[in-house]
């Protein structure tokens, strides 16, 4: 395990920002903590790094324990939402920072950051300052940074966050292709579940300082531990009793086995899916997810009656 | 279009009524008597004297007062400690405090007969009051606030992701301070450093009550300018307040000059 995190708890005065919280990080992994906003993802993330100290609990950075080092002495990469570019220094500087700091021969540290500009595919902009770089630019360089010194683990806190939606999913798909190619283990900070799912191969679903489950992506969207990390993850309906995922849901036209009447209420077309509002006889609104194929054979219109029950398919199932 | 004009009309009559005027008259009355009479008025020995003096102050005062502001800048800013506030407030002290006021608060403390912890000084053979260590110590004190005011607020701005980034590549405290923290607020220490330099150079009332005035001895420049106007010497006294403000001119002046465009970044 290159990151064991032990029972740890943090408190900012009244607030619990982590709550016994254990995870562990698999060597060479691409893990992503996910939850929403003030869940402790971050305050986790800092305690990894030794940027905050945890009030109890152990981290243990490749086995070894960490928790009373100082972050210098740590050798973690940490990428930060807001770049914290060094803004006096040019792009090579920015990149060479803690290989300078670390006294290594000057051919050394031009070789290496000529290696890692490539690798962020910023060539060319070595003499550049992080002013005249765009967001996604200066994210890719502080990237370069936290690499150029081989940390043992790198971590991202929201590293797409700042930058808008097309730069987002370029990067993403990037560091995807990246980590394959430098193997190093990272974990992230998102609260973007696609983010989480699209990269990830461990998700950590953390809220309210607490880890709700910690799993694969298929883990988490079909067998989820529990109502929170159901919704959290995916689009949540409830058929009777139970919570289901909408495009589990089969409508007939005709009465089945299990299936319960409904009314058509609402049919709406978002490209290749359908969403069907359906109102049982005897529950609340029921909204099920369709192919447009599917939908036209159905032929639905507002105002009819069909029969819907759980599709045979159907995975993810809690009681409500 | 005309409220502007009149915005920009407004200010810049106000500074020369209060600013302009006054100074172009002390070049002109300065020059009156012909280059020759201001020159030989400079360069007296008591003139020079007072020159070298002020000049003693201010290469003492601005060094300690800059080390002293940007460590006190990230007391206030960057630790959580009680007595932050008091030490916050107690900075702008002598913004509040009258200058003749400090002058003789150090006549308490270091007065040879009377002093606190004058008269033990005086046996050690240190002599504060009436000399030159009283005078720095009053220099210091009165242009103590400008590098701590003129830094605050950068460091605010700048934030800390900066200097944590800095740790995580293996950065120890002094490292990241060095080639982080200074690098980032270092517009802000310059322009404390011309503020202070300019306030050193022009200080007059707390030097006045600790000197005693003593002409070669513990004259400073601005002390040379009030002695030759008392003694109806007006060329020496306007002469010299035209050397005063041409130190504090090329002060202003190597600031912008050391300032490069990349400040705008």
């Amino acid at each position: 395990m290159s990151i064991v995190v032990e029972s740890v708890s943090k408190r900012f005065g009244d607030f619990a920002a982590l709550n016994d919280v254990s995870i562990e990080v698999a060597d060479g992994s691409l893990t992503a903590l996910l939850g929403p906003s003030g869940g402790g993802k971050s305050t986790l993330l800092r305690v990894i790094a030794g940027l905050e100290q945890p009030d109890q609990g152990r981290v243990l950075i490749s086995g070894e324990d960490a928790t009373s080092k100082p972050p210098q002495r740590r050798n973690v990469g940490f990428v930060f939402q807001h770049y914290a570019a060094f803004k006096h220094m040019t792009v090579a500087k920015n990149v060479a920072f803690g290989l300078t700091i670390r006294k290594r021969p000057k051919e050394e540290i031009d070789a290496r950051v000529d290696e890692l500009l490539k690798l962020v595919h910023l060539d060319g902009f070595a003499n550049r300052y992080p002013s005249q770089l765009s967001g996604g630019q200066r994210q890719r360089m502080a990237l370069a940074r936290a690499l150029a010194v081989e940390p043992r683990v790198l971590l991202l806190d929201e590293p797409f966050g700042a930058l808008d939606a097309t730069v987002r999913k370029e990067l993403r798909a990037w560091l995807r292709r990246l980590h394959d190619e430098v193997h190093v283990t990272t974990l992230f900070v998102t609260h973007d579940r696609d983010e989480a799912m699209e990269l990830a191969n461990h998700v950590v679903v953390l809220a309210d300082g607490r880890v709700e489950q910690a799993g694969s992506p298929d883990d988490l969207y079909d067998r989820p531990a529990n109502e929170f990390v159901m919704k959290f993850i995916g689009e949540v309906t409830q058929l009777g009793d139970r919570l289901v995922r909408p495009h589990d849901l089969q409508i007939l036209r005709e009465p089945g086995e299990g299936a319960t009447e409904a009314l058509v209420e609402r049919v709406l077309r978002l490209g290749f899916e359908v969403r069907v509002e359906l109102v049982p006889a005897d529950s609340d609104r029921v909204s099920a997810q369709l192919s447009a194929a599917e939908a036209e054979q159905l032929e639905l219109e507002p105002g009819q009656i069909v029969y819907v029950r759980l599709g045979a398919a159907g995975r993810a199932e809690l009681p409500a | 279009m005309r409220s502007r004009l009149a915005l920009r009309f407004a200010a810049l009559g106000y500074l020369a009524l209060l600013l302009g005027i006054p100074v172009v008259l002390v070049f002109l009355n300065a020059f009156d008597d012909g280059i020759g009479a201001a020159w030989e008025a400079v360069t007296t020995p008591e003139a020079q004297h007072a020159f070298y003096l002020t000049l003693v102050m201010v290469a003492v005062a601005v060094p300690l007062n800059t080390i002293f502001g940007v460590l006190c800048a990230l007391a206030i800013v960057r630790q959580r400690f009680r007595g932050r506030a008091l030490l916050n407030a107690m900075v702008d002290l002598p913004f509040a405090v009258s200058p003749v006021v400090l002058g003789l608060a150090l006549l308490l403390v270091y007065g040879r007969r009377d002093g606190w912890v004058g008269e033990w000084l005086a046996e050690q053979g240190i002599q504060v009051i009436f000399s030159t260590p009283g005078m720095i110590l009053a220099t210091m004190f009165v242009s103590l606030p400008f590098v701590v005011r003129e830094v605050v607020p950068v460091l605010r701005e700048i934030g800390t992701e900066q200097e944590q980034a800095a740790s995580t590549l293996g950065a120890n405290g002094l490292q990241t301070f060095f080639r982080v923290t200074l690098p980032a607020i270092r517009w802000g220490v310059a322009y404390g450093v011309v503020l202070t330099t300019a306030r050193a150079l022009g200080e007059f009332g707390a030097v006045s009550v600790v000197s005693g005035k003593i002409s070669g001895q513990t004259q400073t420049a601005t002390l040379f300018v009030e002695e030759r106007f008392q003694r109806f010497d007006l060329t020496g006294a306007y002469a010299a307040a035209v050397v005063l403000a041409l130190l504090a001119f090329a002060t202003l002046l190597a600031m912008n000059v050391i300032k490069p465009k990349e400040a705008s970044r």
